[in-house]
């Protein structure tokens, strides 16, 4: 059947016309072999846009279809499904970005009108050889992988448990509770943190559904939507779980310590330790770099006392294997370094602490029983907050932590709960309280005399230049409202640390073939309208792992990641991409390169005929075999040479 | 021996004399040669960028292009000559039109520029490319005891040229313990002495040499080493302005870091134009030198 | 052009617009306290239009460009810069600068490294003094016997033969510009 195109270009408000000549380039496209229309449209992706497609497909007896508009990852699915609604195979369909890669980054709209026309030319060259391929559908493992067992993979898990399916939740450290657990009071209601969230985390202890995965970490990831394999890694205890029942005998008798992560150094725990108290589950590890043990080979009390004979001091790392149709990111944050920033102090001046560190502090369970104190051990007599350290800055972090501004007001009202005649100063450049209830909170804490100075501190200093300023830490800054430049001695400053991406962030993104936002963030698919997807089907994200949130967010977006694999699992397949390799079997020379390529195991060496196999319902058309084969034997459907060398020479008009 | 083209800037002819002396002095023993540039005129400094930003980089760039003549990297020894080179030739690479005016300017002196001198602090080149253990292998007398403030200033640090941390820069600390002086803590290392406002504005820049000295002499220095010539006429010449206003005593020597280095080499004092400081350094040197050669004339 | 336009395009301006105002600048600066504006401020003004009020100002003449404003930016505004390049323009439009003295031994500083190649700086404090209060050298005096009979401060310039040619091509500069 001899080749009917329709081409439609897409304005995409002022979007792509704002830069493009669309008329221009419809003209253009008018004229190129095999068109039979060509059209420009408002918007492309709206319901009349897409009728406009059907129509011609009816009147004018289309049988190929070009898009010129935004990105395929955007809605190469709409216009596909238009395609087949009005008759033509969905394969038959090209889409050429005009705006992202085009109109959005130039301003030049001479140079993007011919961008335009190159990459509508090379898309209609391409379609003309495209041929029609039958959609295919895999099913969806119903089992859940969890990743990080903070409040937002708590939550997630939960949710997906509930509903009766299998969920797998690993954490790298040895309890679930993440940083949530380490807060004293959650703003703006100041409910207790542990309060509402060790009830969570009792439940996913003992939920059916549920099979938690301590002190672990995912290592590999194969497969694809529906079907992924994991391998996880889970790191030697030394203490036996299904023996051990937590009375914590262990940790009393263990005569050596070290800085208590928890507790962020404020803290020393022993060397066999659970987190914190009311850790989930209630089994500790032993931390070998600590143990003398492990060290110097001699102690063993741990051993000895414990009754259950769970003590294992020759437990090695195992290594799980899960399947899993779907995996939820929730590895959340860390806190930013306020080292790096020289004139604040932090590491050199006592009494320069960070947030965390407060949180520790005023906590009844932390390490000082929520007394608020100096090193000396007194009360301080007034206190400093400053806001944005290491957020708002080009130097370290452009973006806002969002939570900072609340979190800091939290800690004035629980000063003057905890000490009322302390004096307390909160610094900050803009008070962004924007939550629920979050506004009234602002009011509350200026109601509680708490001053509020407008201006980013420049130094922090311990150099007197006056009697009062003497053993005091000074603050220099510009209180900006008064216009003055203005020194203030305070007992102890606490920083509003930025929240930044975890370290490992990158190596999980590219575990997960997920990308990552300029700040390091795992990257949503699109950030109003799939904000939990990700670009790799059937892997979503929760929480501070793809951007600040404060907890009621975070619970949201858990619970949407939830919604989205729930779904998911109810449909029970999903239609995936129909491209697969082809292997001719007369050029084969049965080398199996391809074979030991292929992450899907789509391709078998089949020994009687020497030569390479693809099971297609296996392979995801991925196109490593057909890079790798020496002999040219592979070829990729809807990735031939024919359409690709077509494509190249469309470019090259 | 490596070969430099050399800056001197205006005031190690007159201000700063003893720099200029003290770097001929130790640079031959160091293994560096100095080429300095025939007919250089003064770089313009941030004065002459007040009251022409433009104009300014034309005149500091002459000197570039006299070095770019000599295909060598153009070291200089003073942080505001330093940055104002500096300044010019990055302009000059951003701004094309600048950089045509700028040679159309130049041609009528046959000089021409494009934009290839890398321009650098005698500091650096010192601890990055002399070293500190070449420095301490050529040591005579070691300082032995003498503590002694590291005063960088702050045009050698900022802005952030990148050759040292601009708020907390170790080089010249390093430089100072390669001479086996002890380079105490000085927090206030890289702040400023009040440049040349010293003369229209003194009484506030006063108040800052006030603060230099005082957080010096808390924490136990001896004396104050300073690459810089601004900082070093400030905190030398007007110690007893300083004194007189604020009633106070400070008698604290401010030597260049080239004239430290000399003394440890083994270099006269005249030569190394010591006679030339204001506060004496004579008596803190005396009492150190007099040990160092005691202890190498023992061993 | 409005003024913001006329200073973000300068050396030194291009971020005004992206400051937001949080004081960092005028927090560390060691003059502040002497400035009728001080950085963040003047930035504030700038944005407002007020191109008299900042160009006759005294406030960027007290700037030591010790650069602690440039490092600490959290939007790499460039706070000295800027000072240098608002100066450049007030000495362009010829404003009368009150409050410092400044701009007179800048003057003074220039036109003696025009006049010999280099800066002699006993003329130059001498004509700074004679320009402005020659009662004030009084007092300096000490200082400055002290720096002559070290050897820091020469009677006679040191004239480089390098001036001819850095006054010809200052000239043709002033020319080249004059025609764009």
């Amino acid at each position: 059947m001899e080749p009917r195109i329709g081409v439609y270009v897409c304005h995409c408000g002022s979007n792509i016309a704002g830069t493009v000549d669309v008329e221009e380039v419809v003209r253009f496209a008018q004229n190129l072999d095999g068109v039979v229309i060509a059209r420009g449209y408002k918007f492309m992706c709206s319901s009349p846009g897409q009728g406009l497609i059907q129509n011609d497909i009816k009147e004018l007896g289309l049988n190929r279809v070009v898009v010129a508009a935004c990105s395929p990852t955007m809605h190469e699915p709409t216009f596909r499904r238009a395609c087949q609604e009005a008759g033509v195979n969905p394969y038959l369909f090209e889409m050429a970005n005009i705006r992202e890669h085009c109109s959005w980054v130039t301003e030049d709209g001479k140079r993007a009108t011919e961008k335009a026309k190159a990459l509508i030319s090379a898309a209609v060259r391409r379609v003309y050889y495209h041929q029609p391929l039958e959609t295919r559908k895999v099913t969806i493992n119903p089992n859940t992988l969890v990743v990080g067992g903070g409040i937002a993979g708590i939550q997630a898990a939960l949710k997906i448990a509930d509903s009766g399916h299998r969920v797998y939740l690993v954490e790298k450290s040895p309890s679930i509770g993440g940083h949530m657990a380490q807060l004293d009071k959650t703003f703006p209601t100041l409910d207790c943190s542990a309060c509402i969230l060790t009830p969570k985390m009792t439940l996913v202890d003992s939920h059916p559904c549920i099979e938690l995965i301590t002190y672990s970490e995912v290592e590999e990831v194969s497969g694809y939507i529906g079907n992924f394999k994991v391998k996880i890694r889970k790191k030697a205890r030394y203490v036996d779980e299904a023996l051990c029942n937590g009375c914590g005998l262990c940790q009393i008798k263990c005569p050596w310590r070290a800085d208590s992560e928890f507790d962020v150094g404020l803290g020393k725990r022993k060397a066999i330790y659970t987190l914190f108290p009311q850790a989930v589950p209630n089994v500790p590890v032993i931390d070998s770099e600590h143990c003398v043990y492990f060290l110097k080979g001699t102690c063993r009390v741990c051993e000895k006392v414990c009754e259950l004979k769970a003590i294992d001091f020759e437990q090695q790392d195992e290594t799980i294997e899960l399947e899993v149709g779907s995996i939820i990111l929730a590895t959340g944050f860390s806190l930013f370094d306020p080292a790096s920033i020289y004139q604040y102090g932090y590491g050199r001046l006592e009494n320069v602490i960070t947030s965390l560190e407060f949180e520790r502090m005023v906590d009844s369970s932390g390490p000082t029983g929520g007394s608020i104190i100096l090193k000396d051990g007194l009360h301080p007599k007034s206190i400093g907050i400053i806001h944005c350290v290491g957020s708002r800055d080009k130097k370290y972090h452009e973006y806002c932590s969002r939570v900072c501004c609340m979190a800091s007001m939290k800690f004035a009202h629980l000063v003057k709960e905890h000490l009322p005649e302390v004096e307390v100063y909160e610094f900050y450049t803009d008070i962004r309280s924007f939550g629920k209830g979050y506004e009234e909170f602002y009011n509350r804490v200026l109601d509680e005399v708490t001053i509020f100075i407008r201006g980013l501190p420049a130094e922090i200093t311990d150099i007197a230049e006056t009697p009062e300023e003497k053993d005091k830490l000074i603050v220099q800054f510009e209180d900006t409202l008064a216009g003055l430049q203005r020194r203030l001695p305070l007992d102890m400053v606490i920083l509003s640390c930025a929240l930044e991406p975890q370290p490992d962030a990158e190596a999980i993104a590219r575990l997960l073939n997920i990308s990552q936002s300029g700040d390091g963030f795992f990257m949503e698919k699109h950030p109003k309208l799939d904000p939990v997807a990700t670009m790799t089907d059937g892997v979503f994200i929760a929480g501070c792992c793809q951007g600040p949130k404060d907890i009621p967010d975070t619970v949201a977006q858990a619970g949407a990641a939830a919604a989205e694999v729930l779904a998911m699992i109810s449909k029970g397949s999903v239609e995936i991409e129909s491209a697969t390799a082809i292997i001719s079997e007369k050029i084969c020379t049965g080398c199996q390169y391809c074979k030991l390529v292929c992450p899907y195991g789509a391709i078998s060496f089949e020994e009687e005929n020497e030569v390479c196999r693809v099971n297609e319902v296996l392979c995801k058309g991925c196109g490593l075999c057909v890079a790798v084969c020496p002999s040219d034997a592979i070829s990729l459907s809807h990735f031939t040479n024919e359409q690709i060398v077509a494509q190249m020479e469309g470019m090259l008009i | 021996m490596k070969r430099y083209a050399y800056y001197p800037g205006c005031s190690t002819e007159s201000t700063a004399i003893g720099l200029g002396l003290s770097i001929k002095a130790v640079a031959g023993p160091l293994g560096i040669e100095l080429e300095e540039l025939e007919d250089w005129t003064c770089c313009g400094s941030v004065q002459y960028g007040s009251l022409d930003e433009l104009e300014a980089i034309l005149v500091a760039t002459r000197n570039l292009a006299l070095a770019e003549k000599k295909g060598l990297d153009l070291v200089t020894p003073c942080s505001s000559c330093f940055i104002t080179l500096t300044s010019a030739g990055l302009q000059l690479r951003k701004n094309h039109l600048l950089m045509s005016q700028v040679n159309e300017a130049l041609a009528v002196a046959n000089l021409e520029y494009h934009g290839n001198v890398p321009v650098r602090h005698l500091t650096e080149v010192l601890a990055s490319d002399v070293t500190t253990e070449v420095i301490a292998s050529n040591v005579k007398y070691r300082l032995n005891g003498l503590k002694v403030a590291p005063y960088y200033g702050c045009q050698l640090v900022r802005p952030d040229y990148g050759f040292d941390d601009p708020d907390f820069p170790r080089s010249l600390d390093r430089l100072v313990e390669s001479l086996g002086a002890e380079a105490i803590p000085f927090p206030l290392k890289s702040r400023c002495c009040g440049g040349t406002l010293v003369i229209p504005e003194e009484d506030m820049a006063l108040g800052l040499i006030r603060k230099l000295l005082d957080n010096a002499l808390e924490n136990g220095a001896q004396c104050i080493t300073t690459p810089c010539p601004l900082c070093q006429i400030n905190l030398d010449a007007y110690q007893s302005r300083v004194n007189n206003k604020f009633k106070t005593h400070y008698n604290l020597p401010v030597l260049f870091i080239t004239q430290l280095i000399g003394l440890a080499l083994g270099i006269d004092a005249v030569s190394l134009g010591l006679n030339t400081n204001i506060v004496s350094p004579g008596r803190v040197l005396d009492d150190i030198l007099g040990a160092g050669q005691e202890a190498s004339h023992g061993a | 052009m409005s003024f913001v336009e006329e200073v973000a395009a300068t050396h030194g301006g291009e971020n005004i617009c992206a400051c937001i105002q949080c004081g960092i600048c005028t927090g560390s600066c060691p003059t502040a306290g002497e400035m009728e504006y001080p950085p963040r401020k003047i930035i504030a003004l700038i944005r407002a239009g007020m191109r008299g009020e900042v160009l006759s100002s005294s406030s960027m003449w007290h700037c030591l460009s010790c650069y602690m404003c440039t490092l600490r930016c959290p939007r790499d505004v460039r706070p000295a810069e800027l000072a240098h390049a608002l100066k450049s323009l007030a000495s362009r439009y010829n404003y009368r600068i009150k409050g410092t003295r400044a701009p007179a031994i800048y003057h003074s500083f220039v036109s003696s490294m025009i006049n010999n190649g280099r800066v002699h700086e006993l003329g130059m404090i001498l004509r700074y003094y004679l320009t402005t209060n020659p009662l004030v050298a009084l007092k300096i005096f000490p200082v400055g016997l002290k720096l002559l009979l070290r050897r820091r401060m020469p009677l006679r310039p040191h004239k480089t033969s390098g001036r001819r040619s850095l006054a010809r091509m200052v000239k043709k500069f002033r020319e080249i510009r004059g025609s764009h």
